[in-house]
Formats: structure tokens, sequence, C-alpha cells
């Protein structure tokens, strides 16, 4: 039955042709925009992960309520009993204090005297730890530019774009003039060991990454930090069981009569990115949505059409003793054949653009120059295991479903009126 | 009849003499002046900073020639011990013995605090002699620290002022502001200064105790004490040179 189905469908081109192009360009279109838009969430959630929030993040309530300003002088004291309880209670985690502080970056002239200037955005991080995640997370040895990896303390990375503005070098030295954790001025001499690009306009203009014990020195923060990241191993964020650790850390450490005591928050509140998160889970639903709503309508319209193009066979296939159901199953039998291989050659060209996107990116940081999200330059797809099956499904769907409403017209074809009708 | 037309005179010619003896604003905003400038100027005075964790005590010793140069240098505690700072005209200089350079205090960096207290450096920065910068009006009479004072509104006349507005309470006869509160462009209240004692020095008086508050920044202000002053002494040359950072 499938063979003799097949063999028509391959010699009435009219009748396979136009529907398989038309879920091909659907599924391809699907595919392609479902995986743009799932690495443009993903790539923003790492970013903010990565370099701001964690996937979870400990701070003291005070902090927290000014955390986009990233006050010091607010941060959590005892990082080291802190970090020691935390590792034991919430094993799966990695757990990673660090310091952001801002300030201003002076570079000497041969006197020793101000030759130029510019503020600075600083992330201190553990560099130097065996167990420290730090490099792997922020990709620093990729990132690297000019010169080395710090390998002692007192040695920083400065952003490349950041280094060329100020006229410096790997093996340059540079005064950060900061402020303390008690609201002194901070000064101190680092050697600039290597340069590196981020990819993040907002950091890629003026951002320092130091080892965390030399800012605890500089900026009088002993067994302090301002912030404690945690990230799921995997490096995703996996929303319950984030939600699941904050409400255990905030039931065990948050004291509401301290306004110092730590508290836990999660990516999306942490990140602002909250509702976006929640618009862009929506708007794949939506995609899908509609895609089989405009597919079913184009290909419940090819039915019909296909349906008026083959009246008289239809009428014939009654006349001769074939039973309206029958027809309707084979129709849908057809639609399915034609569905599945538009479907599949639809995901695999949707799939290579994607997979191209992933692998070399779409560089539109000129556009983000001036911006201040944590959002990389470089646009990429990201293909799951669901862009393999979000377009092929509805792909299939929307045929079967058009051909289904196309085809109820069989059962109001009346047997006796068929000679008539096929003017015999 | 003779002596009733004889104090109507009196009292005629007596109005505007009481009339005149009201000075204006710019009158008393130049005395202002001339009691808190000197040739030259050497204190030591101490900065009680009330941050949201708790106090600290900055020392600090400096020497100031006319209105424009000063050199400060901070005796304790131990982390500041050393840090020098230095502003000729309208430039400013840092020093700390930890990195060994003299670096240029410019641009943002102006509008921090200095070691954490309620002042900014473009404070430090802003020109002394109040009649450079404002046109003052009186707009009453008060009294502060059982002191009757002038209530003067100040009004910028440049658009780089630090402070657009200013409310200052002088008193009447040791021309001395006793509270000073700051205005934004806005309107909003951005500092406030009070006296809590007044000195004389030399004939001159001066604020013993004032409590500085920034009123955006969250904490209960900062305590300046002077210990010790001295005006018009010979100050050596050096001493206003980038030179007298590193000695």
């Amino acid at each position: 039955m499938i063979k003799f189905l097949l063999k028509g469908l391959f010699r009435d081109r009219s009748r396979s042709l136009f529907p398989i192009l038309t879920v091909f360009m659907g599924v391809a279109l699907t595919v392609f925009l479902y995986s743009y838009l799932n690495g443009f969430v993903s790539d923003m959630i790492k970013s903010n992960a990565h370099y701001s929030t964690g996937h979870v993040r400990i701070m003291t309530q005070a902090y927290s309520k000014e955390s986009n300003q990233k006050p010091n002088d607010l941060a959590l004291i005892g990082i080291n009993s802190l970090l020691e309880n935390i590792e034991k209670e919430y094993p799966d985690m990695i757990w990673t204090p660090r310091i952001m502080f801002g300030g201003l970056i002076d570079i000497p002239d041969e006197q020793g005297e101000t030759r130029i200037q510019g503020p600075v955005t600083g992330m201190a991080l553990d560099l130097f730890s065996q167990s420290s995640a730090e490099r792997k997370l922020l990709n620093i040895d990729d990132a690297l530019v000019r010169g080395r990896f710090p390998n002692k303390a007192g040695e920083i990375l400065i952003a490349e774009e950041f280094a060329n503005k100020l006229k410096i070098e790997p093996g340059d030295t540079a005064t950060l003039l900061g402020t303390t954790m008690y609201g002194s001025m901070a000064t101190t001499n680092f050697l600039i060991a290597g340069t590196v690009r981020f990819g993040i306009a907002a950091m890629d203009r003026g951002a320092i990454i130091t080892d965390i014990s030399d800012v605890q020195t500089v900026l009088d923060m002993q067994d302090a930090a301002g912030e404690i990241l945690g990230f799921f191993p995997d490096d995703h964020f996996h929303e319950d069981k984030a939600y699941q650790i904050l409400a255990s850390f905030n039931e065990q450490y948050k004291n509401p009569d301290d306004q110092f005591s730590p508290i836990m928050g999660a990516l999306p509140e942490e990140s602002g990115m909250k509702e976006y998160m929640d618009l862009m889970n929506v708007a794949v639903y939506l995609i899908v949505g509609i895609f089989i709503l405009a597919m079913g309508i184009v290909l419940w319209n090819a039915g019909l059409m296909g349906s008026l193009r083959r009246y008289g066979e239809m009428g014939v296939r009654l006349a001769v003793g074939e039973e309206k159901g029958h027809i309707y199953r084979t129709l849908i039998l057809e639609s399915i054949m034609i569905g599945v291989t538009g479907s599949f050659i639809g995901t695999a060209f949707g799939l290579i653009p994607a997979y191209l996107m992933q692998i070399y990116g779409l560089d539109l940081s000129f556009l983000f120059e001036k911006s201040s999200m944590m959002i990389s330059g470089v646009l990429r797809a990201q293909v799951t295991p669901t862009t393999y099956l979000i377009g092929f499904i509805p792909g299939t769907l929307a045929t079967v479903l058009g051909t289904a409403i196309a085809g109820i017209g069989i059962y109001k074809r009346q047997t006796a009126q068929l000679f008539k009708e096929l003017e015999i | 009849m003779k002596k009733t037309l004889v104090l109507m005179m009196m009292m005629m010619l007596l109005i505007p003499i009481s009339i005149s003896a009201q000075p204006s604003g710019n009158e008393l905003l130049k005395k202002v002046d001339e009691n808190r400038i000197t040739d030259t100027q050497i204190a030591t005075s101490k900065m009680i900073i009330n941050g949201r964790r708790g106090s600290r005590t900055v020392e600090a010793k400096s020497w100031q020639k006319g209105a424009d140069d000063s050199f400060t240098e901070y005796l304790a505690p131990a982390r500041e011990k050393g840090t020098k700072m230095l502003k000729l005209g309208d430039q400013l200089w840092t020093y700390t013995p930890s990195t060994d350079r003299i670096v240029l205090i410019s641009g943002h960096l102006l509008r921090q605090s200095v070691m954490g207290s309620d002042l900014s450096y473009e404070d430090l920065m802003e020109d002394p002699l109040l009649q450079n910068v404002y046109n003052a009006e009186i707009k009453g009479e008060d009294t502060l620290l059982d002191r009757p004072v002038w209530v003067l509104e100040l009004q910028a006349k440049k658009e780089d002022a630090s402070y657009d507005k200013c409310k200052i309470w002088v008193d009447k006869e040791r021309f001395i502001s006793l509270k000073e509160n700051l205005y934004a462009k806005s309107g909003k209240l951005l500092k406030t200064i009070d006296i809590h004692e007044v000195m004389e020095a030399d004939g001159r008086w001066v604020a013993k105790k004032a409590l500085y508050k920034d009123v955006l920044k969250e904490g209960k202000g900062t305590a300046m004490m002077i210990d010790s002053i001295e005006f018009n002494k010979d100050l050596p040359a050096y001493i206003f040179s980038k030179a007298s950072l590193r000695k």
C-alpha cells in the first residue's frame, strides 16, 4: 500500500513537490530561528552568569539592595568559614568568591608621574588555586591576546582594547586607584601580565582581572568578598535546583534583623533577566504555534487544491467501491510521507546554517560598542536535541492537519451523484 | 515743643544710619572670606568618619598658602600614614608611599570621597573665596549656638560651581558661618555642614568642631576637629611643589 502511494507521489509531482517545498521552507526557517534564539538567550545567560551573577549569588542583604553599584563597604566578612560551610552543605555546586571594584588606572611616565589615566572596572577572582574554576569559567586562556596568564601576586590581565587606548603592553606597570572597604583611598602598582579580549563591549572598554588575594590586601578586605558565586558543574542554569538551594540557604543564613547577614539570589532576578527569560520561553512556544497554524492553513489550502485537481480520481475510486474512510486514510498516509520528507529535508537544511553560526558566530560587535549589557558581540546559534524536533514534529503535524481538513470533502461526495458528476 | 522737634530731627537722621548699618549679602560674604582666608595657615586636624560599619579616625597636618595652594600629610591611621596631597591652583596630586607614585586626581575621581568621608575631592578643589563663586542675598536673621546670625542665600555665578545654591548662617559679629546647606541645580539638598564649636586664633574665628554630612550617603556624617591652627607663619616654598610629596 505504502509502495503504491509512494509511486503515486513520485509520478504526480504536483501532489508532492509544492507541499514538500512548503514544509521544507517552514521547517528550515523554524529550525534556524529556534537555534538562533536559543543561542542568543543562552549566550546572554552564560555571559551574565560568568561575568556577573553566577547561577546563584551570595551577598550581604545590604549589598544585595545596591548590588549594581558593587558597594564593597557592605561586603561579606568571614568568607573563608562561609565557603567551608557551603561547600559541605551544597557539594554539587562550584563556589567561588569575587570582588568587583571600580577605580582609576594610572599609567606613569619615565619620571613616575601620570602619563595617562582611565576609569577601570576590576574583577578580582581566585586565579591561582588548583581547585579554582574561574580560569575555565571565563575562558581566560582562549581570550588571551598578548602576554601570558598571571603566575604570581601583583600581576593582572587587562582588556586588549583598553590596553591599546592607554598605550601599554605586557610588562608595563599600572597603578590602580580605588577605594578600600572602609572608604580610604587605595593605591597599588600592578604588573601587566597579558591582555585579553572578553568579547563583551562593556568589559573590553575598560576591565582588568586580578587575583582576589591582591585585591583583598589593597582594598583592606581580608577574609572578605563582595560576592560568592555558585555555578552548576555542567555550566547550565537549572532553575528548579537553583531555587531549592536558594530557599534552603536563605532559611538557614538570612537574618532579617542583620543587614550584613548573607542572602542568596538566583540568576534571573540578579541579572534582571527574569522577565526576559520567561518571555523567551513563551516566545519559543509562540513561534512553534504560529508555525503550525500558518503551515496548517497553507497545506489545508494545498490539500483543497489537490482535492479539486483529483476530484475525478476520488470519484472513480468511490465509484469502483473504495470506501470513503479508506480514501481518507490513504490521503492522510500520503500527507505523513510528504510531511516526514519535507520536515526531514527542512531540518537538515535548517541545521546547516545553525551549526555554522554556532561554530563561527556572526560578529555584530560594532552594534554593541556602547552597550553596557553583559552580552557577547559575536552572536552564535545553539543546536540542542530539541532543535532536531522543533521543526520536524510541527512540519509533519501541519501537513497531516491541512490534509485532514481538506479531505473532509470526500465524505460530502454522494455515491448516487458520482456518474452524473463524472459525466459518464 | 522745641525738645520734641529736636528729638524728631534726631530720629530722622538716625533712620538712614540704621538702614545703612545692615550690610548687603555680598559685603557679608567678603567679611566671611576675610575671616577665613589668610596668607598662610598650618593646622593639625582629626576627621572621624562614621561609616555604615563603624567609625575610624584620620589625622592630618596641612599647610595652606593663600586661597589656591595647600599641602596635606596624613599622620594616622597606620594604613594612611605618609599619604600626601598637594593642591596647586586647580590641580590635585596624591602620593602614597606604598606605590611611590605621584598621581594626578582628575575627572570622575574628583567626585570620589576623601578617605571615605562625606567630603569629596571636588569640595577640596572649590575656590575657597565665596565671593568669587557666589552672589549673596540676606534672607533673614536667626540664632545659632546662642549667637545672632544672618541667614544668607548664595547663588552660583558660574555654571561649573560644585553647588548651585547654598544657604549659610553667618555670625553677625564674628563673620564665621555656623551652618551651611549646599544644594544641586535641581534644588535637591546635597550636603550640610553644622559647626558645633568655634575658637579664636590670632584674632580670627575658626570652626573647632564641625559635622559634614553627605545627605545622599547613609551614615552619621564626618566630624572634623581642629587640634591646632596657626596663621601667617613663614612657609618654605618647597612645601608647595611636587618634590615635597616624595619627601
